[in-house]
């Protein structure tokens, strides 16, 4: 074990990578010798050569559509978009391209090689244009896998799962926690499975379900709703699709009570999905109708970036509301 | 270059603009209409095989495109897209290939398919999405694509093969560069061909595609079909500069333009780019001229947007031009050229009864290959699916009685 920040994981995960298969190839705007805007593939050209950690020109499709012909091929392709909030120019080779690749070819061919890494949301004073949490687009676009860490030991266990998965996976590394989350992260390979919910806290009043930055907004809801003697049960969801119903269902069956809450604008953001199976699914075991507490929606803002934000405050006064109820 | 700014820097006194047009791109003939070499013009290094196998192509081509469109006219596939005009272009670039080389396509390539080995009946269970289809019946007619032959599967939203062509290639470049110096340290054995229209051309990922072939040296023949069209569109509403090739050279990247309907053109301007792909690791970009002389696709009739005359001035068919070679050469016999089409004929209409009452693919493909294995909503649906299914056995005739 060593001690980490998100950025050291996740470089130590592409590292073993870029070891264990000779074809492997990290490419992106400003990865290669400069290691990225915010360092993730730092040394790694250095080690592994330019031909296969290298920067790109300036085109979000154009890296997207040479990482899927490189994945097709057979190598596994590591893109990184440097900001999420700049995925959309590859859209189309995402969406209509990577996700149906295996289907339109009857598994003639596929890209499950694709890694796609790209930092997303907010809380680093970024505007419109370096905050954005798109996981919701893509969630709506069967073929693709969404994975969303929430600390450096998630992050390594994640990110290898992810590119050893045999599908297209997204990889949204929360920017905030970059530097800011640290904690001990094994330095050997290790893999956390896809599609699983974890249970970061046991409680008996309330569900509390977020993913990524927002788990630590949730936890600090929970810990000051204990205080208040309301026990939250906290669960990270990890996987956006696929989603872990059962788990969040076992849970809610449980507590009889349900908050989902994330960064992005709560119109059709991920969590109305969760919303719709959860109700179906718990129907008669609900207390509370379920609340979701998310960004409004709107542009994300900057100078009331505190206003928009679905902070603890606003993840406590939801949860005396479900109690209340 | 050394400078920042990767320019070269020839410093002028004189305030003058480079025309738009400033390139006088030639075009490669070798063929004439009559069937014999230009004065002054080279014949590739073509063997008789070969060439006997790149006319066979087209012929079997021209007779399945006659007969698919008539068979959709008559209700019996839901589309298909012919490629009158431009057989010689696909036909005799593929021939110049590796069996093992990449190929990207567009959609009017049936006859690089063809020419790969891609059997009748492989043509027509796609075209019929019977359960027989590699493609499992899930894309429209002409959509074919064959791991075993390298031919990527067709997508239809255009210009995305492009930028994966450049990816594509890259990955089959990776295994021959010394890890030290960066250089290629063998001749690269396999390469990719993406073909594209001048329309498709105009799609930010071909942008995209060829620039990063220039800087990431892919090995990558762009071949770019300007058939003059993109549906009812004229080039000259697609872009104002000289055709494709113009920008090739706008990237950096080595280019030629061809006639496209002049098969020996094609094959010794492809030959000669593979060449270059194997040694440099460097994209080529070949741009071939033959009118677009059937209608786009089934959709669409001509008529309403070119005229009679127009059609009439193009009407010069290339397969015959290479015919009247073949002919000269002594390499093809008449009488068998002419059995030869009945024959062909009479395999299509065969084959075509053969496809259409095979049965269409069992439920299960419907879910299958979203991923590599279903993932759980997926399989609740499907098994809520069949439940539905089982109950109304009668709205869902083609797969109710095959449920397991
Ligand atoms: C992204 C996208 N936009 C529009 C279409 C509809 N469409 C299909 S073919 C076509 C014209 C293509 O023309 P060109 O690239 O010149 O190829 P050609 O048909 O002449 O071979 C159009 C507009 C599409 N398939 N994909
Ligand atoms: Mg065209």
């Amino acid at each position: 074990m060593a001690k980490m920040n998100m950025l050291h994981a996740i470089n130590s995960a592409l590292d073993i990578t870029m070891a264990e298969h000779p074809q492997a190839c990290i490419f992106g705007e400003d990865v290669g010798y400069f290691g990225g805007v915010f360092r993730a593939t730092s040394g790694l050209q250095e080690k592994y050569g330019q031909h296969r950690v290298f920067n790109t020109p300036l085109t979000e499709q154009g890296i997207m559509g040479f990482a899927n012909g490189l994945a097709a091929f057979g190598a596994p392709a590591l893109a990184e978009i440097q900001f999420a909030d700049y995925i959309f120019p590859a859209f189309d080779q995402i969406v209509n391209e990577s996700a149906k690749f295996r289907y339109r070819s009857g598994n003639e061919f596929n890209v499950g090689n694709l890694t796609i890494r790209t930092p997303y949301g907010g809380g680093i004073a970024g505007g419109l244009y370096h905050s954005q949490s798109p996981e919701a687009y893509f969630a709506h676009t069967p073929g693709l896998k969404i994975v969303v860490p929430r600390n450096p030991y998630q992050a390594k266990g994640l990110l290898r799962a992810a590119i050893k998965d045999d599908n297209p996976v997204i990889f949204f590394e929360p920017k905030r926690l970059y530097r800011a989350s640290t904690g001990e992260v094994p330095e050997e390979d290790y893999s956390i499975e896809l599609g699983k919910a974890e249970v970061v806290t046991e409680g008996t009043d309330v569900t509390l379900l977020a993913w990524g930055a927002q788990m630590e907004i949730i936890e600090d809801a929970a810990k000051r709703a204990s205080e208040q003697g309301i026990s939250c049960e906290v669960i990270d969801l990890r996987s956006i699709l696929p989603w872990d119903m059962e788990t969040i269902a076992k849970s809610v069956t449980k507590t009889g009570r349900l908050i989902v809450s994330h960064e992005a604008p709560i119109t059709n953001g991920f969590g109305a999905e969760i919303v719709a199976t959860i109700q179906q699914e718990c129907f008669l075991h609900l207390e509370s109708p379920i609340l979701r507490v998310c960004g409004l929606d709107t542009p994300y803002p900057l100078a009331l970036e505190k206003e928009y934000v679905p902070d603890a405050l606003k993840v406590l006064a939801a949860i005396k509301q479900s109690v209340e109820f | 270059m050394s400078n920042p700014n990767n320019v070269s820097l020839n410093i002028s006194h004189d305030l003058e603009f480079i025309d738009g047009h400033a390139l006088n791109i030639p075009t490669l003939s070798i063929l004439n209409e009559d069937g014999d070499i230009h004065h002054g013009a080279t014949a590739p290094d073509i063997d008789e095989s070969t060439a006997l196998r790149l006319y066979e192509t087209m012929r079997f081509i021209r007779a399945l495109d006659e007969r698919m469109q008539a068979a959709q006219r008559q209700g019996r596939v839901s589309f298909y897209m012919q490629c009158l005009g431009e057989e010689a272009a696909v036909t005799a670039s593929a021939a110049a290939l590796d069996q093992d080389d990449m190929i990207m396509a567009q959609y009017r390539e049936q006859a690089a398919l063809h020419y790969r080995g891609f059997t009748l009946d492989q043509f027509m269970n796609q075209m019929f999405s019977n359960e027989r289809d590699l493609g499992k019946g899930r894309q429209m007619p002409i959509h074919y694509g064959s791991a075993a032959l390298n031919y990527m599967t067709i997508s239809s939203p255009l210009g995305t093969q492009i930028p994966q062509a450049t990816g594509y290639a890259y990955g089959q470049k990776i295994k021959h560069i010394d890890p030290q110096t960066g250089e290629l340290n063998s001749a690269i054995d396999n390469i990719t061909i993406c073909y594209f229209g001048e329309g498709a051309a105009s799609e930010g990922d071909f942008h995209a595609g060829l620039n990063m072939a220039a800087v990431h040296k892919s090995p990558v023949i762009f071949f770019a079909r300007n058939n003059g069209y993109a549906i009812s569109t004229p080039a000259d509403e697609q872009f104002k500069g000289d055709g494709i090739a113009s920008r090739g050279v706008g990237y950096g990247i080595k280019t030629i333009r061809v006639d496209g309907a002049d098969a020996l053109a094609v094959y010794a301007a492809t030959k000669k780019a593979r060449d270059i792909a194997t040694t440099t690791g460097e994209p080529v970009l070949i741009e071939s001229i033959a009118y677009r002389l059937g209608a786009h696709s089934t959709s669409d009739d001509p008529s309403g947007y070119r005229s009679k005359d127009e059609e009439a001035n193009y009407q010069a068919c290339p397969i015959e031009r290479f015919r009247k070679w073949l002919v000269k050469q002594n390499w093809l016999n008449e009488e068998e050229d002419v059995k030869a089409k009945e024959t062909i004929r009479e395999d299509i209409l065969a084959a075509l009864k053969r496809a259409e009452v095979i049965a269409k693919p069992p439920l299960e493909e419907l879910v299958s290959d979203v991923y590599d294995t279903p993932i759980p909503s997926l399989q609740r649906q499907y098994e809520q699916l069949k439940n539905h299914i089982k109950q109304h056995p009668d709205a869902y005739p083609v797969t109710a009685g095959r449920i397991k």
